[in-house]
């Protein structure tokens, strides 16, 4: 885990987001917020055959939401959705390589939680 | 005014964080102590401790002296009487106090204007009186963060039975002229409430001269200690309202099936009180008093006149509340707006992205530089800002050009610290 939460892993995803953008025709879309810091991410989501054949999602928040919200769009593309069920905060968290305080904490799992959120009916 | 000498009084501005000297620029959210206060809390458990208005006994006579005398001192600094100051835990433990105890006195139908710039603590215990069908109605504010006086005017009439509105705002740093407001509000037979949170540590403040009824500020953004707070009251209004809680010592007598209370002020103090904090606040207005409020006022404004100069410096800085220093507290709040820069994706590009506060808050905190970031308690004011968040900067008497200095240079190095 690095010191260094800006690191440039983190500012290629802030910067230039994967899977960015509205998705026409989702089979589900959901949105969260983090009162407290004013972020919002909303994800959209294309299933089909018990996979995740599409994510995008929008928002605008910290860098740290936003790069997280990136690279979780990436872990779960074309998964199967028993896998990404299965899928922890940590996986998440480890996948980011940042130590980071528990305000930041909350940033990061954003985008995880409007996951999870989606998924409930599936 | 001698800032050396002043910082000189404040031991934990001796502390290095990082190795560097600690910019400390959130004393809107909490002041730093002296050593004075923090003295006067280790003498009264050294000397005075026991508990006040019970005990027979000397040592309790003494805490109870300590205890009034330092109500005493409280009220002359604002202005008034000992038997008009109520000791509470902070400002929004005094405005739920008046909603609760006040707010009986409305009625379905009745309104309570305030304004659209309040801290949470001015607007949630207000919409508690929305369940009797009392309804809350905002100000407006102006382009440059003023409160729209027009639209005041149009929203009071008869049905409003208390004006309630802050001095000082916490984001956007505007004054309000609560002493005009104070007139218009009597004028239409209202009761005027002021949240003197953030004017009464960096002002002169005269009860009497802003035509308050009542006035709610926190100890510990004014030197005190957290936990202690003040509700001045008009007497005949404190006098007509029923206790806010029941308890010890806000008896007159108690038995088995009713209770009678005891006077104003006492009335409204249940339980053993905050005596530490009360002898640390009255140790807070010595201190205040001995620099001259007008001393710190004049002080912050020209940070503040300093700091807008400097950061209109860096272009893509937005500024919130009003450019003049006369008419603002000593608090800057902004945001980096629309930046544009090729380093990031193309649709990103298009809107022009801000960077969060919470970024730029722990980027400037790598320079030892503290600043708040967030809604700063005033979610509807961002709202109408259209803003998520913002940073915010504010200033206090051990506060000078340098710190000014110290928050430009970090905030020069956030763009560079995200590449973007």
């Amino acid at each position: 885990m690095s010191n260094d939460i800006y690191m440039e892993f983190i500012l290629e995803n802030y910067r230039n987001p994967k899977n960015y953008g509205v998705m026409d025709n989702p089979t589900v879309k959901k949105s969260g917020a983090n009162p407290l810091c004013g972020d919002d991410i909303t994800i959209y989501l294309k299933i089909e055959n018990g996979k995740i054949q599409d994510i995008r999602f929008t928002g605008k928040g910290c860098a740290i939401s936003q790069a997280s919200a990136s690279i979780l769009t990436e872990m779960v593309k074309g998964k199967d959705l028993e896998y990404v069920k299965s899928l922890g905060e940590n996986d998440l968290l480890s996948a980011l390589g940042i130590e980071l305080s528990p305000a930041r904490l909350k940033c990061a799992l954003l985008s995880y939680k409007v996951l999870k959120d989606a998924l409930s009916g599936f | 005014m001698d800032v050396n000498k002043i910082r000189e009084d404040f031991p934990i501005l001796k502390r290095k964080i990082n190795g560097k000297r600690a910019v400390y620029l959130d004393s809107t959210a909490t002041s730093q102590k002296p050593r004075a206060v923090i003295d006067a809390i280790v003498n009264y458990y050294e000397n005075f401790n026991a508990n006040v208005h019970r005990g027979i006994y000397r040592l309790s006579e003494e805490a109870t002296d300590l205890y009034e005398k330092s109500r005493e001192n409280i009220g002359r600094f604002i202005g008034a009487r000992s038997d008009s100051i109520v000791f509470v835990r902070n400002t929004t433990e005094a405005l739920n106090l008046i909603s609760y105890s006040y707010g009986r006195f409305l009625n379905e139908g009745d309104e309570i204007l305030t304004t659209i710039m309040e801290h949470h603590s001015n607007i949630v215990p207000w919409q508690f009186l929305g369940r009797k069908g009392v309804k809350l109605v905002f100000t407006d504010i102006n382009e440059d963060g003023t409160l729209n006086i027009d639209d005041f005017i149009n929203k009071i009439g008869k049905r409003t039975k208390i004006v309630t509105v802050t001095h000082v705002s916490n984001v956007l740093g505007t004054i309000n002229d609560v002493r005009e407001l104070s007139k218009i509000a009597h004028d239409h037979g209202a009761i005027f409430i002021v949240d003197g949170a953030q004017s009464v540590p960096h002002m002169p403040v005269d009860v009497e001269k802003i035509g308050a009824d009542f006035l709610a500020f926190s100890g510990h953004k004014m030197l005190g200690p957290m936990g202690i707070g003040v509700l001045y009251g008009k007497r005949d209004l404190l006098e007509s309202m029923d206790p806010f809680m029941g308890g010890g010592e806000m008896i007159s007598e108690v038995h088995t099936y009713g209770s009678t209370w005891a006077d104003v002020p006492l009335k409204f103090e249940a339980g053993t009180p905050n005596v530490e904090g009360a002898v640390g606040l009255s140790a807070a207005v010595d201190y205040l008093r001995s620099i001259g409020m007008e001393e710190v006022r004049n002080h912050e404004k020209g940070l503040v006149s300093y700091s807008l100069e400097r950061l209109g410096e860096i272009n893509e800085i937005n500024i919130y509340g009003p450019r003049d220093p006369e008419k603002r507290g000593g608090v800057i709040s902004f945001n980096f707006r629309n930046i544009r820069s090729e380093r990031i994706s193309e649709h990103l590009r298009k809107e022009g992205i801000m960077i969060h506060p919470h970024d730029v808050a722990t980027i400037l905190d790598m320079d030892s530089v503290m600043v708040r970031s967030g809604h700063h308690c005033a979610q509807p004011l961002m709202e109408r800002l259209n803003i998520p968040a913002s940073s915010r900067a504010s200033f206090y008497i051990y506060n000078d050009r340098d710190d000014v200095d110290s928050l430009f240079d970090a905030l020069k190095k956030v763009r560079g610290v995200l590449k973007i």
